[in-house]
């Protein structure tokens, strides 16, 4: 995996988007990795309504056995979301149970006009009938399930995608 | 033996009193709280976290406002809310407290929220469920006799870390009835644990417990001198409910010396927050200019009790299942 290019991933991803934004684009990064690849498309895309952040622990489907998140962050959906065409931005895209996540807590917020998913990473093995409309890089293979692929940031804000062998 | 609050991983199992409470438990609620705090701001005023659970108000004592921000609290995690006030109901038909709660397990209760003049009450359910092997069900306690009220005291140190971030260099003063209080004695248990280097307690002689400075406090019977140079004003209810006998004058007199006037506040720091846990005796302990004063903060503490009450019972509720005793993953 240390051959993906996390920064040129993300570029790829901002121009992926960038024909199909219109006024009533905003975007929504998912909690940790997609907001840092929110925060950097919303920049690189020249995005009008400020930059939402959602935290999917208080709606995710495995809460009754695994309990809840040590320190959940704040939802914070600064427009409105009637008619808006959203962009949920996450960094891998998986089983596909954090996007149902996500998109159940955004319609809490109102009813959008639209909602894509925009993804760095496709690591393939989906649960849910969930695909990404920008998507910058489909791995050819699914990645074992004991292995756990996620963006890191560095200090200097730099981008690298990071495989780990679960315990 | 291990903390009756915690189970076997050092979760939450039930939550009776925040004495004894671990602090990393403590900072968990609070921090667990925080993004409650926003989902009043949306459309949907609703998680799905505790969809399908059942959660009972057992009130055995009135209270307005603890049982509607918890039953708000419920109701905003999807809960199904059962109220019981049980002064007009079996227990004045002379059915015993335990009698009650296994009737009520039989109507498949997933948590039990307990109001109760005597002390103890919730503790005694907690460790009827635990005896008779139903671990999968929860008891939050609403407040009970002189013991304690937890959700109280943990939505007090929601509050002061609001306004003032840091507990360690904090003076924190409490003012009034603190003999009759269960509020004052969670409030002292949460402050000490938090690290807060200076709790003082001010009041008469009569209404301060004996032996209180064991708790860890330094006593004032003057409140001039106690308020000196304080960062929170945490204000008590003149209890006339729970007193016999003559511990006091007259109200008057009791707000001559004990109220909180706005020339008394002044001797704090000037940025020194103003709380109270309801409901206020107007002047009784506090006064009207000082109760909607700039520096009081008596309304944000009900909004953030809701949040608080949230946070406890989803984090019990997220062992709701009975079959949840393996390994637990905090992804």
């Amino acid at each position: 995996m240390n051959q993906l290019d996390a920064e040129a991933l993300c570029r790829q991803l901002a121009e992926q988007i960038r024909p199909h934004v219109t006024p009533a684009t905003a975007l929504v990064g998912i909690y940790t990795g997609g907001l840092w690849l929110a925060e950097r498309l919303h920049k690189a895309l020249g995005i009008q309504p400020p930059l939402g952040a959602i935290d999917v622990s208080f709606y995710r489907d495995d809460y009754g056995s695994k309990g809840l998140h040590a320190k959940p962050q704040k939802t914070e959906i600064p427009f409105n979301v009637d008619g808006a065409h959203v962009i949920l931005v996450d960094d891998v895209l998986y089983t596909g149970r954090t996007t149902r996540a996500a998109l159940n807590e955004l319609f809490d917020f109102g009813r959008p006009a639209a909602v894509e998913l925009a993804v760095l990473v496709d690591r393939g093995s989906r649960e849910l009938p969930i695909a990404a409309r920008y998507c910058a890089h489909t791995l050819p293979e699914a990645l074992p399930h004991d292995q756990s692929l996620e963006l890191q940031r560095d200090a200097a804000g730099g981008f690298t995608l990071k495989l780990t062998q679960r315990a | 033996m291990r903390n009756p609050q915690l189970n076997q991983h050092g979760e939450l199992q039930h939550l009776l009193t925040l004495d004894g409470l671990p602090r990393d438990i403590l900072t968990a609620i609070l921090d667990t709280a925080a993004p409650f705090t926003e989902v009043a701001e949306r459309e949907v005023k609703k998680l799905p976290l505790l969809r399908g659970k059942s959660v009972f108000n057992l009130f055995f004592e009135n209270s307005t406002r603890t049982r509607t921000t918890f039953e708000i609290a419920a109701k905003r995690l999807s809960a199904d809310v059962v109220n019981l006030n049980i002064n007009t109901s079996s227990a004045a038909k002379g059915e015993s407290l335990l009698d009650t709660v296994d009737n009520l397990c039989a109507m498949q209760a997933d948590m039990f929220v307990v109001r109760h003049a005597a002390s103890g009450a919730p503790m005694l359910i907690a460790q009827h469920l635990q005896n008779t092997g139903r671990d999968h069900i929860h008891v939050v306690n609403a407040g009970d006799g002189r013991h304690a009220h937890p959700t109280q005291g943990l939505l007090d140190m929601y509050t002061i870390r609001h306004f003032k971030q840091d507990f360690t260099n904090l003076t924190v003063a409490i003012v009034g009835d603190v003999l009759h209080s269960r509020v004052a004695r969670s409030q002292i248990a949460a402050l000490t644990t938090l690290g807060v280097p200076e709790v003082r307690v001010i009041g008469p002689k009569t209404l301060l417990p004996t032996e209180v400075e064991k708790l860890g406090v330094r006593v004032f019977h003057d409140m001039r001198e106690g308020l000196k140079g304080v960062d929170v004003v945490m204000m008590l209810r003149l209890q006339n409910e729970r007193m016999n006998g003559a511990l006091l004058p007259t109200p008057q007199e009791y707000y001559k010396i004990w109220g909180l006037t706005a020339e008394k506040l002044a001797l704090a720091k000037p940025d020194a927050i103003v709380m109270h846990p309801g409901p206020m005796n107007r002047g009784v302990e506090i006064d009207s200019a000082v109760a909607d004063g700039t520096q009081a903060v008596i309304l944000p503490q009900v909004t953030f009790g809701i949040a608080v009450r949230m946070a406890v019972m989803s984090m019990l509720g997220s062992h709701l299942a009975p079959d949840s005793t393996g390994t637990r993953i905090h992804a």
